[in-house]
């Protein structure tokens, strides 16, 4: 059945389904709508709801039952996120499993509560401090919302990793159909880690704290391992018309929707445009942005930003074709005329100008 | 066939409400629907403004920038958001709130309901949005009555079931204002 | 042959970390004396905090937790919701409780919690090498009030209890010191409570325990016991200030 929700709306409802009992959050736009059907939806399924007192708070709740082996999840937005920082590396160094949703907002400070993709260095590089890594996934629906939200409980619990989303105003607040149809997953590893009491077995202990000499540098190497081995096997993206296209964008969440109306213009005429949305955006899809700098003229990052997943492309690409940007900042979204402009701009061959201005007119 | 309507009024008509029932009769429907509601620091009182786009392909971004139809509740409302309806677009009003002569839109096929005192004759001021609904249907007939009754009942049940008749009234009184009616 | 007296089974033979003549080790090994007495390893679970105490989990053979700096509260009430019917208690110094975690414990305490707080007070930040703790006394030396603490520019100790107590989602709070055999016996006995409270779910339970720490004192074992005595309980008055079990 089809249900007629919010983004976020759909991520709260997802993390039900994929079995999250334990919610901690605290109030901002634009994400309130997810904290406010946690608190009607978790009472139901005999579920904690806690409105923590700040978002360190609620980040150490999740920590603490994560550590004790249950599926978990706070949600919040980019100055809420900012707060979690330390949390999210401490979960990251004690590898606990657990979802965090990031509804961005415009910023630096306090910004405003309009939609935003400017938090994407702080997702995937780290954002707290330590040689760590999140898992990034980024819907660009509603549908999208509630599958990433369901798969993220799977691929935390799979590799011990906080799973972060990332999303925006725009998806947070858009209401479109969503259905829940996901399945849960078998062959998850057992959880022979959490804390329960020690009854009838040695003791377990969670922490990030290495003081003898080499035991860190060793915890390190470990980490790396199992980074390596998420972006050999968790890599997801969308692709489309990549073969023959003379150029392609690269943009994932709201930007990406605006960049497929500009592919789909773009069908009705010779020049073909490209779009690769990544889904993961760490791991970030390397393989398939080097494989298709041999053969575009040159690729263009579109973003809610002022160009930072521009950075991973480029490093992606390594030199082989141009690679352009194209961003908004402080609430703006990208339109598809401007985008169509960009591109005008930056061609090499400028053959075909006229038929993409005409795609600007095109509705 | 993709429809893009801007809905407007102030935080309190009922836009929230009317433009979800139009987006879950569409869902229902099978249409590719998207509903973006205005959020924020100003709500009620304020000016609510809503983006609704029912289409029979898959819809990009959210955001109108030039809408089809303009449904206004009130005169901030209708001067906010006149210009972002395209030339030859449908305008929706409701005349009990608005006075499109100190600055009409030249080519729009324009349709004035007075909603407030239609609602008001029926017993509920707050039914409003539900005449304009009602008068919508009437003109653009993309959903029977039927389609959006059932909606309004699923919204309405448990405490407010009471409430479903006089909402019912409101979507009829809406449908006869346009057939009553001769365009401007 | 009777034993009179052994390690208790929960402690760790381990050798210490801890400064000599430092409170800590006899806080763990009442903890150990309680889980071995009542037979209760089982079902208990530790928080470890940031500062000292950070290693707790060196000498208590238990399943423990580590927080960030202040946030055992929160973490431990991650916890005690998934496992409500395990013991869970935070061991938690002055600094992470009195200062960096104070929006996590005075929150904990507002919500009423089920969870046991154990409140080590040295006055003193000595992890850090002996900086100004948010308790430390007025006219106190320490590496960043070398003149001495000036309330006037440097605030005065902060009674956690006190102000704790006040919230209505406490149950049990009560301060006790290290200072004597007689003051750890009691110092055992309000441990015991504060399980007790959890125990019997009646809610938010912390003991504060006044405890030396003479190097950062710059004092020997005997100075700091009668430092104890003499100054801090001056400030920090020892007995209980709220119990459920005795109805106002």
């Amino acid at each position: 059945m089809k249900l007629l929700l919010t983004g976020n709306e759909a991520a709260a409802e997802a993390a039900i389904q994929a079995g999250c009992r334990y919610y901690y959050g605290y109030p901002i736009t634009p994400q309130n709508e997810l904290i406010n059907y946690m608190s009607v939806r978790m009472p139901e399924v005999g579920g904690t709801f806690i409105q923590a007192e700040s978002e360190i708070a609620a980040i150490n709740m999740v920590y603490g039952s994560a550590a004790a082996g249950a599926r978990t999840m706070t949600s919040s937005s980019s100055p809420g996120i900012s707060l979690k920082q330390e949390g999210m590396s401490y979960l990251a160094g004690s590898e606990l499993p657990c979802v965090i949703v990031n509804i961005q907002r415009g910023g630096p400070g306090l910004g405003d509560i309009s939609a935003s993709q400017a938090d994407y260095f702080q997702a995937v590089k780290g954002g707290g401090h330590g040689d760590y890594h999140t898992i990034v996934l980024a819907p660009s629906s509603a549908q999208e919302m509630a599958n990433l939200v369901y798969d993220a409980f799977d691929l935390a619990d799979k590799y011990r990793n906080p799973v972060l989303i990332l999303g925006d105003a725009q998806i947070g607040q858009l209401m479109e159909p969503v259905e829940f149809n996901k399945k849960p997953k078998k062959n998850l590893p057992v959880k022979n880690w959490a804390l329960t009491g020690a009854e009838g077995r040695e003791r377990r202990i969670i922490k990030s704290f290495y003081p003898v000499k080499g035991q860190l540098e060793e915890f390190n190497a470990h980490l790396q391992r199992k980074y390596k081995l998420i972006e050999e096997h968790e890599v997801r993206y969308e692709a489309i018309n990549i073969h023959e296209a003379d150029i392609v964008l690269v943009a994932y969440g709201t930007s990406a929707r605006i960049c497929k109306e500009v592919v789909k213009k773009s069908l009705r005429f010779n020049f073909k445009v490209g779009m690769i949305r990544p889904i993961t955006l760490w791991p970030f899809p390397k393989e398939i942005t080097r494989k298709l700098s041999e053969s575009v003229q040159c690729i263009l990052t579109v973003e809610m930003s002022a160009g930072q997943m521009v950075e991973d492309v480029r490093l992606a690409v390594e030199g082989r074709c141009p690679v352009h940007f194209y961003g908004r900042t402080g609430g703006g979204v990208p339109t598809s005329s401007e985008i169509i402009r960009k591109i005008v701009e930056i061609l090499p061959d400028n053959s075909e100008v006229n038929t993409l201005l005409q795609l600007v007119e095109a509705k | 066939m993709t429809e893009k309507i801007i809905l407007a009024g102030f935080g309190g008509q009922g836009m929230m409400l009317l433009g979800k029932l139009l987006a879950q009769a569409a869902m229902v429907d099978g249409k590719y629907v998207t509903f973006f509601p205005s959020y924020g620091t100003e709500v009620r009182g304020g000016t609510a403004v809503y983006h609704l786009i029912i289409s029979t392909e898959e819809i990009f971004s959210p955001l109108i920038e030039e809408a089809d139809i303009l449904i206004v509740m009130n005169q901030p409302s209708y001067q906010k958001y006149k210009d972002m309806l395209k030339h030859d677009g449908l305008l929706i009003m409701n005349s009990s709130m608005i006075k499109p002569d100190d600055s009409p839109v030249p080519e729009a096929k324009t349709y004035k309901v007075p909603a407030t005192e239609i609602a008001s004759k029926l017993g509920n001021v707050l039914v409003s949005n539900i005449v304009i609904l009602g008068a919508y249907l009437a003109i653009k007939r993309l959903f029977s009555t039927n389609q959006i009754l059932n909606q309004l009942n699923a919204v309405l049940k448990g405490k407010k079931s009471d409430l479903f008749t006089i909402n019912k009234q409101a979507l009829e009184s809406g449908i006869e204002a346009i057939n009553h009616s001769k365009t401007c | 042959m009777q034993t009179i007296y052994e390690k208790p089974k929960t402690l760790i033979d381990t050798s210490t970390h801890f400064c000599p003549g430092c409170g800590h080790g006899i806080v763990l090994r009442l903890i150990a004396e309680i889980i071995d007495a009542w037979g209760i390893r089982g079902k208990t679970i530790g928080l470890a905090p940031v500062g000292c105490a950070v290693l707790a989990y060196n000498y208590l053979d238990i399943d423990m937790c580590e927080a960030a700096h202040g946030r055992p509260p929160a973490v431990a009430t991650g916890i005690k919701r998934v496992h409500p019917d395990n013991i869970v208690f935070a061991y938690q110094g002055d600094g992470d409780l009195a200062a960096i975690g104070t929006a996590e414990i005075i929150h904990a305490a507002n919500r009423g919690e089920n969870i046991t707080f154990i409140f080590v007070n040295n006055a003193v930040y000595g992890m850090t090498n002996g900086q100004m703790a948010p308790t430390t006394l007025p006219g106190q030396r320490t590496a960043t009030t070398p003149a001495g603490r000036d309330s006037a520019n440097y605030g005065y100790p902060i009674r956690i209890c006190e102000l704790l107590a006040v919230l209505d989602g406490t149950s049990y709070i009560e301060r006790v010191s290290l200072s004597s055999p007689e003051n750890i016996r009691k110092t055992k006995k309000a441990l015991e409570k504060g399980f007790t409270t959890q125990l019997e779910k009646k809610g938010f339970s912390l003991i504060e325990i006044l405890s030396p720490c003479p190097i950062y004192w710059r004092m020997d074992a005997n100075e700091s016991m009668k430092y104890i005595d003499e100054d801090m309980t001056r400030i920090f008055p020892l007995g209980v200030v709220k119990d459920w079990t005795q109805k106002n």
